[in-house]
């Protein structure tokens, strides 16, 4: 086994990354979270449990689709899509919440809180809460709120208050903050459901190992529809919590080459994007040390996204040592790439993806467009997007 | 003698307490800083606690997120508050002044770096919020090789293996958050506080601050009779805000704030 698949280490870090940088206050919640974690992720029991939830409520497996038509627009690689947009409430993140919400119920917490960006772990996380019975709290930066008044509505018709958060950028980031202050606060009763790979320890972990059923699944489903694993598996990096699902089952098999797509925005050179893989550097927020976008003094720096659910100023610690350690490669698509790729799917394929995944579907083409009709390229289509109409309709002048 | 060590020792040979205000470093401007470090002094503050602002303090409330906002809007910077500490101490070499903060600013900036032109400034202590002992292993041994105290907070959440993990790497002062919750929160409750920090003494010699919930002269008294030093923050911070475009008026209210708490700590006393 090659280190990187053991990892994290004990205190939750990947090489350097990771690890628990919160205040005193969250520790004794954490080291009762990963101990709850750690019994419940190797019981059969809970295994069993998450297992019929991903197949009659989420409808897992997702396909594998060979998309023959994009495949031959580019004239390289053939290129099959994880369609995780087809689950139930549109993205990968109702995997990660199920997960964590049947961790909140074994440890009779009766109130759940959820940061989102997109609003798509905001509606997963209002999903599950809705299903079990517990009180939920979403905190939305008010930016996003305008660019997700769909998601927002969706949310409070499934039980949810959302708590619009001022402060900051106010986006994700800042919603991730005020989710902290609410759990600091209301530690007792609350459990937080963190929608991305990062936090502190075991969060990464956990949403890690909840969200690599995607891998697994593509990992077996490419064995069974061409005989062997993809050269390339590509997938769109905010926080990472889709990308880390998907390469972690692929860790040992060194050669499929995993590619994160970050938000390159309005290009590198512009400094607005939310690349901090691509353009940044090691630092702390949010309970771990991974790469961040910060200024000379150590303050976070404001992103730029079309997509709300990758307008995110870090990224998951274990993408940080996947990077390091040249595991995983790391690159952009701007705006106007991902844009083009969402129409291009639209046309060509008769689906509408998430722009967060448009980014991955842009890299991809552009790379599958260099190789070999023999070699694949699975792109995870981490959601739909039907969340995204307004922006879209907005960019073309339109009004829905 | 660390500076801090002496201001207890002080005290202690007095019965009285520690007044320990907290002000965010460059707010509502960085002119504001070292003349309000001056007045506080002036009415009875015995340690200064001065905020590094950050872009993304998680640990605080509203009052002292916007303090930080203040500050940043004038791009005030560590290399700039460890200038104001060195300005501070041309005219007082005595009382210590501890920086609070978040870590990515000090990170950024370098440990060795940092601590050697804190030890330069004449700094007395470094208090991170988001640096627990598991993690602050060699930031605390840079301040300590430096003679610098690094502060250590304890809350009610705390274990009590915690509790030993945290006396055993604090230096100078261990600061007890009241309660759950960020700056600025709800009232304090003694009676709670009393119990924990009995626990917190069985493993420790080093002197108790107590923050979070303290707003009035009364309250303060209540948590001088059960501590070593009264940490107040978030109402010092509001009246700066309130007055943002007055400092001078904001420093009044400061300086009347902390000038009744030190009456009735030392009356109660």
């Amino acid at each position: 086994m090659i280190e990187a698949a053991t990892l994290p280490d004990a205190d939750g870090h990947f090489g350097p990354y990771g690890g628990r940088f919160v205040s005193e206050t969250l520790f004794a919640a954490l080291d009762e979270l990963r101990d709850t974690y750690d019994l419940l992720w190797q019981s059969p029991a809970f295994q069993a449990e998450f297992d019929l939830d991903m197949a009659h409520y989420v409808g897992r497996p997702s396909p594998l689709y060979h998309a023959k038509r994009l495949t031959d627009t580019y004239g390289g690689a053939q290129i099959y899509l994880k369609r995780e947009d087809l689950n139930h409430t549109g993205a990968h993140k109702i995997n990660n919440t199920i997960g964590q919400a049947l961790l909140a119920k074994h440890m009779g917490k009766p109130r759940i809180i959820a940061e989102t960006g997109a609003g798509q772990h905001g509606v997963a996380s209002a999903t599950v809460a809705a299903r079990l019975g517990l009180e939920c709290v979403v905190y939305m930066g008010v930016e996003d709120i305008r660019r997700q008044a769909q998601n927002v509505y969706r949310m409070k018709l499934l039980g949810a208050t959302v708590v619009g958060v001022t402060s900051g950028t106010q986006t994700l980031k800042d919603a991730l903050n005020e989710a902290m202050r609410d759990w600091v606060t209301n530690v007792d009763n609350t459990y937080y459901i963190i929608g991305s790979a990062a936090g502190p320890h075991p969060y990464p972990k956990i949403v890690r190992d909840f969200q690599s059923i995607m891998g697994r699944e593509a990992r077996r489903q490419s064995l069974e529809q061409t005989g062997r694993l993809p050269d390339a598996v590509v997938a769109c990096v905010g926080g990472g919590s889709n990308a880390i699902g998907m390469f972690h089952p692929f860790l040992e098999d060194k050669e499929v080459r995993l590619i994160g797509v970050e938000a390159g925005g309005n290009g590198l050179e512009s400094g607005q994007h939310a690349a901090p893989l691509s353009a940044g550097t090691p630092g702390i927020l949010h309970g771990n040390r991974t790469y961040l976008m910060s200024d000379e003094n150590g303050q976070i720096l404001p992103t730029h996204s079309v997509s709300a659910g990758l307008d995110y100023p870090g990224v998951g610690p274990e993408h940080s040592y996947l990077k390091d350690t040249g595991r995983a490669e790391y690159v952009i698509a701007t705006d106007t790439e991902a844009l083009d790729s969402f129409r291009e799917l639209c046309l060509l394929e008769g689906i509408i993806p998430a722009l967060e995944s448009s980014h991955a579907v842009a890299y991809a083409c552009k790379m599958a467009a260099q190789m070999r009709p023999d070699q694949t390229v699975v792109v995870n289509l981490s959601g739909r997007g039907d969340k995204d109409m307004q922006t879209v309709a907005d960019i073309d002048g339109i009004k829905v | 003698m660390s500076r801090i060590a002496a201001c207890f020792d002080a005290l202690k040979a007095q019965g009285r307490q520690a007044l320990i205000p907290y002000v965010t470093a460059g707010d509502p401007n960085p002119q504001v800083t070292v003349g309000l470090m001056h007045q506080m002094v002036s009415v009875g503050a015995d340690i200064i606690e001065l905020g590094i602002p950050f872009s993304d303090p998680m640990a605080d409330g509203p009052v002292i997120q916007l303090a930080c906002e203040r500050a940043l809007s004038h791009n005030t910077s560590l290399a700039m508050i460890l200038d104001m500490v060195a300005e501070f101490r041309q005219q007082n070499d005595t009382t210590p002044v501890v920086l609070m903060g978040y870590l990515n600013t000090v990170e950024k900036m370098g440990y060795e770096t940092f601590v050697a032109a804190a030890k330069k400034v004449a700094l007395d202590g470094v208090l991170l919020v988001d640096l627990p002992p598991e993690e602050g292993a060699e930031f605390t041994q840079n301040l300590h090789q430096a003679g610098l105290d690094a502060i250590f907070l304890i809350t009610p959440t705390s274990t009590e293996e915690r509790i030993k993990k945290i006396c055993a790497i604090g230096s100078g002062y261990l600061y007890y958050v009241s309660l759950k919750g960020v700056t600025g929160g709800a009232m304090i409750d003694t009676d709670d506080v009393e119990e924990k920090l009995a626990l917190v003494k069985q493993h420790t010699q080093l002197p108790l601050g107590v923050g979070f919930g303290i707003r009035d002269a009364d309250s303060a008294a209540r948590v001088a009779q059960i501590a070593d030093g009264v940490v107040v923050g978030s109402v010092l911070v509001s009246a700066l805000g309130d007055n943002a475009s007055n400092p001078e008026k904001g420093c009044a209210q400061v300086v009347d704030t902390l000038s009744a708490m030190r009456q009735a700590m030392d009356t109660t006393a």
